[in-house]
C-alpha cells in the first residue's frame, strides 16, 4: 500500500502518518502540507506544497500512491479567515480529487476526516443523527457550508469514480490532551462559558480513537459516510462537574454580541457555530462504523475522563512534558557515539 | 550502555502503552516502538466503565431520574388533589417492551403529558417519555426543564430509537397544536391524526399502539380567545386568551390550571400486522389504521362525557 497524506504539519496527518509507518502492510508514506510534521517520522517523505494542492496530480503520478488520505479539512473556524477556510477546504479538496480521478491514476482509496460540524445543531434537529439525515436548517456559518460544499464533492466524485473506494468520516468534537479546538480551548479555560437557561447535549470522540478510525479505513475494507464519536452523550454542565470548572453564563439573546468582547479581549473566541452547539448540543448515531468493524476504546463520558486527567496533569507540571527536539531525535538515530545492537 | 539506558528510560516512563505501540526494526535495532525514541506521554487508558466517571444521570435524552422522581414528587398533589385523576384500563399498558402511547391533547398549556406521564409512572413504575413540539427545546431553562423531566423533541427517528433501539414507553399528542390551540367551544372534537405519522413509526418499532381517551385536559385550561396576528409577531403556533386569566390573572392564568376531574381510559393495544424496520410503508394502510384508531378514541371520549355529570366531580 503507497500513501499519500495531506495536511501531514497538522496534527492528525502526522499521528495519522506515524500510525500507518507501524504498519507493514504500508510500502510509503507521502506527507504534503506548507507546515513540517509536529511528530518525529521515521520513513514518511515530508513534501511541502501550496495548500490547494495544486500540484498534486503531478504527485499521484509520480509516485504511483493507490491510498490518499485527507486530513486537512478546517473545522476551527478560529483559526483561519472565513476565505481562506473556503480556499483550503473546498479547493483543496477539488484539486485533491481531481488529481485522483486523473487519467491514469492509480489511486483506489480515498479517506476524508470531516466533521459532524456539518449537521449543524438547532432545536429541529433529531437527538441522533445518522449518516443518511440531512441537517434540519440551511448552514449559516462559512465552516459548516465549506463542510456541506466538500460533502457535494466528495459524493460526486464518488458517483464518478465506482472503482475508487471512498470513506468520509465525520468526526464528534474531539477531546485529548493535545489537540487544540474551540470546545477542549474553552474547558481548558479557568471559568467555562455557558448559555443561561441551556445544558446541551454533547458527544465527544477521544483523539486516539480519531487515529484509530482513520487507521481503520485506511487498512480495512470499508466505503461509505460514517460517523464517529464516543457511545453516549453527556450534558455540559456534567462535563464541568468532571473537569472540576465553575461556569460562567452568557445571555440566552443577544449571544453572539456578548461573545464579541470576550474575543477582543483575548479571553476566548466563541465562533457562532459553537454558540449554538452549546444552546442545543448534537448527538450522532455511531452504529454504522461499529458494523463496520471499529468501535471506539473511548466512550463520550471516558473521553472526558481522559480529557479531565490530562488537564489535572497539565495544571500541575506546566504544558505537555514532551517537546519533539530534532536534534535529540537525530543523536539517538545516527550519532556513531550511541552503541546499538548487532552494529 | 546507553543503549540499555535509553531502554529504560522508554520503558519506565511509558511502561503501559509500549505493549500498545507497534515496534519496527527502527535505526538502532532493538524492538522500539516507532517514534519513540525519547519517551513520549501516552494519554490514560480508557476507564472500562462509565459510571465510575459520571458525575450525573442524565441519559441520551436528556432525561434524569432524579430529577424525574423530584417532578414527582412535586407533582403528586396536583395529580391526586387538584385533578383526582381516575384510570380505567390500566392493565392494557404492556408493563415490559415498547409501546407507542397516544392521546387526545387539550387545553391552552395542556395538563395531559404530565398527568399520563405521573400517573403510569407512579401506577406501574416504568419511565415514559412524553414527545412535544420542538419549539420546547428552543426556550432557555424551560426547555432543560422539560428535556430533564422526560420531554422529548417529537422527530420521528427519536421516537423509533425510544420504542425500537430501547423498548420504552412513549407518549404522543398525534393532532399535535392544532388540538391545544383550539376554542374551548371545540373541545374534544379530535383533529387530523397529522399524515399518521405515529402509525408509521409503530410499525417500523414493531411495537403496539395503546390509545387513551382522555377527559377532563380541555377545562384545566380552556381557550376562550385567540389572536392569530400577536402569534405570527411571537412566531409561536398560538396565542390564547384562557378562561384560566380571568380567575387568577394575566400571569398565573398561563400556569395554573383549573380543577378538572381527569379521568382516562386506556382502549386495547393495537398490534400491526406489517413487518418492521422498512424503509416505507403503505401510505393507504397507515392512513386507514390512523383513522380507525383516531374513530376508537373519540368514541371512547364521548362515552366518558355520556357519563360525566360534572366537570369538575366528575
Amino acid at each position: 500500500m503507497r500513501v499519500l497524506v495531506t495536511g501531514l504539519g497538522t496534527f492528525w496527518g502526522s499521528k495519522l502518518a506515524q500510525r500507518l509507518e507501524a504498519e507493514p502492510s504500508v510500502e510509503l508514506v507521502v506527507g504534503v502540507d506548507t507546515r513540517e510534521p509536529v511528530v518525529p517520522l521515521e520513513r514518511t517523505e515530508f513534501v511541502r506544497a501550496d495548500s490547494s494542492f495544486s500540484i498534486l496530480e503531478r504527485m499521484v503520478r509520480a509516485t504511483q500512491v493507490d491510498t490518499i488520505l485527507h486530513t486537512h479539512l478546517v473545522v476551527d473556524s478560529t483559526q483561519e479567515s472565513g476565505r481562506a477556510l473556503h480556499e483550503v477546504n473546498v479547493i483543496g479538496t477539488m484539486n485533491l480529487l481531481a488529481a485522483a480521478g486523473a487519467a491514469g491514476s492509480t489511486v483506489r482509496k480515498v479517506v476524508v476526516k470531516s466533521a459532524t460540524l456539518g449537521y449543524g445543531s438547532n432545536y429541529t434537529d433529531p437527538y441522533f443523527f445518522r449518516e443518511t439525515m440531512p441537517r434540519t436548517r440551511p448552514a449559516k456559518t462559512r465552516v459548516e457550508r465549506s463542510l456541506l460544499e466538500v460533502a457535494d464533492v466528495v459524493g460526486d466524485f464518488a458517483e464518478d469514480n465506482p472503482h475508487v473506494s471512498v470513506t468520509v468520516l465525520q468526526f464528534a468534537n474531539v477531546l485529548g490532551e493535545h489537540i487544540e479546538a474551540p470546545i477542549a480551548r474553552m474547558l481548558r479555560l479557568p471559568l467555562v462559558p455557558e448559555i443561561l437557561g441551556f445544558d446541551p447535549r454533547l458527544q465527544f470522540v477521544h483523539e486516539d480513537d480519531v487515529i484509530g478510525a482513520l487507521a481503520h479505513a485506511t487498512l480495512r475494507d470499508v466505503s461509505g459516510v460514517f460517523n464517529v464519536a464516543g457511545e453516549g452523550t453527556m450534558p455540559w454542565s456534567e462535563v464541568c462537574t468532571i473537569l472540576g470548572k465553575r461556569r460562567v453564563a452568557m445571555p440566552p439573546v443577544l449571544t453572539a454580541l456578548a461573545a464579541e468582547p470576550l474575543r477582543l479581549a483575548g479571553l476566548v473566541d466563541i465562533p457562532p457555530e459553537v454558540l449554538s452547539l452549546l444552546r442545543y448540543g448534537r448527538g450522532v448515531d455511531t452504529s454504522a462504523y461499529r458494523k463496520a468493524g471499529y468501535r471506539c476504546q473511548y466512550t463520550t463520558a471516558g473521553a472526558v475522563d481522559a480529557f479531565a486527567r490530562g488537564l489535572r496533569l497539565q495544571t500541575t507540571v506546566g504544558e505537555p512534558a514532551y517537546h519533539y527536539e530534532r536534534d535529540v531525535e537525530d543523536f539517538f538515530r545516527h550519532s556513531p557515539a550511541v552503541v546499538r545492537d548487532g552494529v | 550502555m546507553l543503549n540499555g539506558g535509553v531502554d529504560g528510560f522508554t520503558g519506565g516512563v511509558t511502561s503501559g502503552p509500549v505493549e500498545r505501540a507497534v515496534g519496527t526494526q527502527n535505526l538502532l535495532g532493538a524492538d522500539l516502538p516507532a517514534g519513540e525514541l525519547v519517551p513520549v506521554p501516552r494519554a490514560p487508558e480508557p476507564r472500562v466503565d462509565d459510571a465510575e466517571i459520571r458525575a450525573g444521570d442524565v441519559d441520551g435524552w436528556g432525561r434524569s431520574e432524579h430529577m424525574r422522581a423530584l417532578a414527582r414528587l412535586l407533582y403528586d398533589p396536583m395529580y391526586r388533589r387538584w385533578f383526582r385523576v381516575e384510570w380505567e384500563g390500566l392493565e392494557n399498558i404492556p408493563t415490559e417492551g415498547g409501546a407507542l402511547l397516544v392521546g387526545n391533547h387539550g387545553g391552552a398549556i395542556p395538563s395531559d403529558a404530565p398527568v399520563v406521564m405521573h400517573g403510569i409512572e407512579t401506577e406501574l413504575g416504568r419511565p415514559v417519555y412524553g414527545m412535544a413540539d420542538n419549539l420546547f427545546r428552543s426556550l432557555p431553562v424551560i426547555g432543560t426543564l422539560w428535556s430533564r423531566t422526560g420531554g422529548v423533541p417529537a422527530h420521528p427517528d427519536n421516537a423509533y430509537r425510544l420504542l425500537h433501539d430501547e423498548q420504552q414507553l412513549t407518549l404522543v399528542f398525534p393532532e399535535g397544536t392544532k388540538a391545544t390551540g383550539k376554542l374551548a367551544r371545540d373541545r374534544y372534537q379530535l383533529r387530523r391524526f397529522g399524515r399518521g405519522g405515529f402509525v408509521e413509526i409503530a410499525m417500523r418499532a414493531g411495537v403496539p399502539i395503546v390509545p387513551l381517551a382522555i377527559v377532563g385536559n380541555e377545562e384545566a385550561m380552556p381557550i376562550v380567545f385567540k389572536s392569530g396576528r400577536l402569534a405570527k409577531l411571537l412566531n409561536i403556533p398560538y396565542f390564547p386568551v384562557t378562561a384560566n386569566q380571568f380567575v387568577f390573572g394575566p400571569v398565573l392564568g398561563l400556569i395554573v390550571p383549573l380543577p378538572a376531574k381527569f379521568r382516562i381510559r386506556v382502549l386495547p393495544p393495537v398490534y400491526f400486522d406489517a413487518a418492521p424496520n422498512q424503509e416505507r410503508y403503505n401510505r393507504s394502510v397507515v392512513m386507514d389504521h390512523s383513522e380507525r384508531i383516531r374513530a376508537q378514541m373519540q368514541a371512547a371520549i364521548f362515552d366518558l362525557l355520556r357519563g360525566r355529570r360534572s366537570v369538575w366531580r366528575g
